[in-house]
């Protein structure tokens, strides 16, 4: 199969399974985009993160065409891309014509509610397998829990926490 | 109106940084305040079915509402518009960015960066659970989840299938025994 076949493949099964959040996303993208397929490393994956954090629009969308890019260029980003928004507009279609059959159904509600703690795991452990990678010394570990702090109770934004921290590394490192 | 629809879905992508959650107010300050295409109440509707379903819930909320303006085209039109300054925005960034990435400087740069990304994460984490009124058997979910992503091949997928069809067998049968 070729490698644009599967990204499409890949980044569809992303955006239909991704629910709760960009964050909640990343370990089935870390699996589809690493494990399987080794079209990048454990590294170069929290750089491409960190900058999608820092650029406009969601997460998906940036990851989505940045792995895109890397794996078939610009056709790969724009394949990538409207891989992992049909799902998306799939669904919002269906919600639009039939959605007041959906209005008094209650499953839905159980649905989310049933899926709410494994999501807050799926983030959870997105956090602990980037760790992993991007622990690799104690200054790294004390970049990152000096930082978790100021962004958790003092409100840091992400631009400014991310720009802080490349500057610390040009010093440290 | 198209166009218009385009521009204001366009200015939504371009200027939300931080995904999700960010993007909401910017939307219904556009869509509800400004243009008064959509009513606020029927705004809230359309968050909580963007909410439910997968995908980003900018994206999913741009589609409903062009659905409601225009139909297909304007569905297509407003979901083209959000997407789009993130894709040129990435595409512009990707074509440079592994050529510079082993510059020495960049590199110690994200070195700093990678540990910034994980307190990001671990701060949204804490941020989720204090918010949530999560019980016993839910914090045994999580950690399970945890432990089944880090240190098994078992794919995220089958967990939320998994999840959603417990709850909705679960909850369902309590309600029938609860009203039989």
């Amino acid at each position: 199969m070729s490698n644009l076949i599967k990204l499409f493949i890949s980044f569809f099964k992303i955006g239909a399974f991704s629910f709760g959040g960009g964050y909640a996303m990343l370990p089935l993208m870390k699996e589809t985009v690493i494990d399987h397929h080794s079209w990048l490393t454990n590294s170069e994956f929290i750089d491409i993160l960190a900058i999608s954090e820092m650029t406009p629009g969601p997460i998906a969308i940036n990851m989505a065409t940045f792995l895109g890019y890397r794996v078939g260029g610009f056709i790969g980003s724009a394949l990538a891309t409207l891989a992992v928004v049909l799902p998306s507009f799939i669904v919002m279609s269906l919600i639009f014509h039939f959605v007041n059959k959906f209005k008094d159904s209650p499953y839905s509600d159980y649905f989310f509610r049933g899926i709410r703690p494994i999501v807050l795991g799926l983030i959870a452990s997105a956090a602990v397998s980037v760790a992993m990678d991007a622990y690799v010394d104690i200054q790294s570990v004390i970049i990152s829990i000096v930082l978790f702090y100021f962004i958790t109770f003092k409100n840091l934004k992400a631009i400014p926490a991310i720009i802080l921290a490349g500057l610390v590394g040009i010093l440290v490192y | 109106m198209l166009l218009d629809m385009f521009k204001t879905f366009f200015k939504v992508g371009a200027f939300t940084i931080g995904g999700g959650y960010a993007m909401i107010p910017i939307i219904q300050e556009e869509i509800v305040d400004k243009k008064g295409w959509v009513k606020e109440e029927d705004f809230l509707d359309i968050v909580a079915a963007s909410q439910g379903s997968p995908g980003p819930m900018a994206v999913n909320v741009s589609i409903f509402v062009g659905y409601k303006l225009k139909g297909l085209k304007g569905a297509l039109t407003c979901m083209l518009g959000t997407v789009l300054p993130s894709f040129l925005i990435i595409l512009l960034i990707a074509t440079v960015f592994f050529q510079f990435r082993d510059n020495p400087v960049i590199a110690k740069m994200f070195m700093g960066i990678r540990p910034a990304v994980v307190a990001l994460i671990a701060s949204a984490v804490y941020k989720m659970a204090k918010k949530s009124d999560i019980r016993k058997a839910k914090i045994l979910v999580v950690i399970a989840t945890i432990l089944i992503i880090v240190f098994t091949n078992i794919s995220p997928i089958y967990l939320i299938i998994l999840g959603g069809l417990f709850a909705i067998i679960y909850n369902s049968s309590k309600r029938k025994i609860e009203e039989g």
